[in-house]
């Protein structure tokens, strides 16, 4: 089991909570285990083909996945993974 | 002869002289000498030749051996005429330094003849009053404290972040604050936007910013830009500035301040904030990843957060506004661990910070080693937050 930290945007697609748990040996099979739970978060971070958006980022324990293996990247229980969209605000 | 004549002629056969202009050459070839300085400190405050190590004459026994450790290393001493570097310059050689030289003439000749030389700034009274809690500490100290008077930084926006940021330079002394910001005061923004007041509804930001940080810091300057940020006018807005600090709301700016930073090779002092999130980090091309090397594109219109959602916590903007303020003495200074490749995020309901690592994407749009720059993007407004 993983554990996924979630941004405040995508926090309406996950009952609000901040952080879920879900297993998978891949960042990719991993968020095909959270959409069983979670519907809607998946198309949020990958686009049609699969890709990770390009104005999202994954990182696995602090690094990030695209200087990894992208989507491929593996995760190992207990890891922690985190998703950082681009935000803008400031004001 | 008197003692003095005979002191001087016994120094003038034991140590060679050289003219101004033999330093000057020496200098420019990039040759390897240390210039030292043997007047007393107002002598030296008057100006003195660039990168000269000042040692009192009174004080080179006590002093040499920690300013000067290397006693092979090649000198060249002066003072304001040629003489107390001459007398100096034996008692170097009798301390064991072994290539010691005079400059015939000294510091009147050299400035006569046109050489450069430098004026040190020094604080006044009234400055050392204000600082004191800035010269007590060796990371700042007077020397720190005249680089953050020299410095000048541009903040993007006078809102959420850039409120506690320019607020906190202008008290640190930071000597120029610019504030880009075209908005007005409206009291929604008064929850977080601490800079400006219930008085000041309806007034344009950048004075009302002008206002509060001259009446907390009368003797800094304070450049408003009553203006949107464009493709047209980034170049010339940015020209005079050291450090640039984003505080701005929407993905448009963000994008051109980051590639105007590229383009300029100036540091981008990053923060953003949503609800009770904030994240921060320090942009510098050259020495890290830029903005693009994380988010090579902005999100489509329709993908970014809606308007409606908007919403933040308003003391969560004086977190990160600070810690980019943190940030920007941090580069002034040149002192500390600085946020590049770092990404620090905070969870203000969770109280924790995080930190992500960020790369250089080495085949970066904009900032990937020997790429010309692609020039400016006028990105489509929209409620980006």
């Amino acid at each position: 089991m993983s554990k996924v930290r979630i941004p405040t945007p995508l926090r309406k697609l996950t009952k609000g909570l901040a952080e879920v748990d879900g297993t998978g040996a891949t960042v990719k099979a991993l968020f095909a285990d959270l959409e069983t739970r979670y519907g809607g978060l998946r198309e949020k971070v990958f686009d049609d083909s699969g890709e990770i958006r390009r104005f999202i980022n994954i990182f696995v324990n602090g690094e990030d996945v695209r200087y990894a293996r992208g989507a491929e990247t593996s995760v190992n229980a207990n890891d922690e993974i985190s998703i950082v969209p681009a935000i803008a605000g400031g004001r | 002869m008197g003692y003095k004549e005979e002191a001087l002629r016994k120094a003038r056969a034991e140590i060679p002289e050289v003219s101004p202009e033999e330093v000057r050459q020496i200098v420019g070839n990039g040759k390897s000498i240390v210039l030292v300085d043997v007047r007393e400190a107002d002598e030296f405050r008057g100006g003195h030749l660039p990168g000269a190590v000042h040692v009192p004459r009174g004080f080179l026994e006590l002093q040499a051996e920690a300013k000067l450790p290397d006693r092979s290393s090649d000198l060249v001493v002066y003072c304001a005429g040629g003489i107390r570097s001459l007398l100096a310059a034996t008692t170097l050689k009798t301390m064991g330094y072994q290539k010691v030289r005079s400059m015939a003439g000294g510091f009147t000749r050299w400035k006569q003849n046109g050489h450069p030389f430098d004026v040190p700034q020094f604080l006044n009274d009234k400055d050392r009053e204000r600082y004191a809690r800035h010269l007590s500490i060796d990371e700042v100290g007077e020397a720190g404290q005249v680089k953050l008077l020299k410095a000048k930084v541009l903040c993007i926006g006078a809102g959420g972040l850039g409120s506690p940021a320019a607020f906190y330079l202008a008290a640190a002394g930071v000597g120029t604050i610019g504030i880009v910001d075209y908005d007005v005061v409206d009291r929604t923004n008064l929850q977080r936007q601490i800079l400006h007041t219930d008085g000041r509804v309806g007034k344009l930001k950048t004075e009302s910013a002008k206002e509060t940080l001259l009446s907390l810091n009368p003797d800094i300057k304070v450049v408003a830009f009553n203006e949107r940020l464009t493709s047209e006018n980034v170049d010339a807005v940015f020209k005079d500035y050291d450090v640039i600090l984003d505080g701005c709301d929407n993905f448009p700016t963000r994008y051109l301040v980051n590639d105007a930073c590229v383009k300029h090779r100036k540091p981008n002092v990053h923060g953003s904030i949503y609800r009770f999130e904030g994240q921060a980090t320090l942009f510098w091309p050259g020495r890290g990843p830029c903005y693009r090397c994380l988010y090579p594109a902005p999100p489509p219109p329709e993908m970014a957060p809606s308007c409606a959602e908007a919403g933040v916590l308003g003391v969560l903007p004086g977190v990160i506004g600070v810690l980019e303020a943190i940030e920007a003495v941090k580069i002034i200074l040149g002192k500390g661990d600085l946020l590049v490749g770092r990404l620090l995020t905070y969870d203000a309901l969770e109280t924790r910070f995080r930190e992500l690592k960020l790369r250089r994407d080495p085949n970066c749009a904009y900032c990937a080693e020997g790429r010309a720059f692609p020039g400016y993007i006028d990105y489509q407004g929209f409620c980006g937050v």
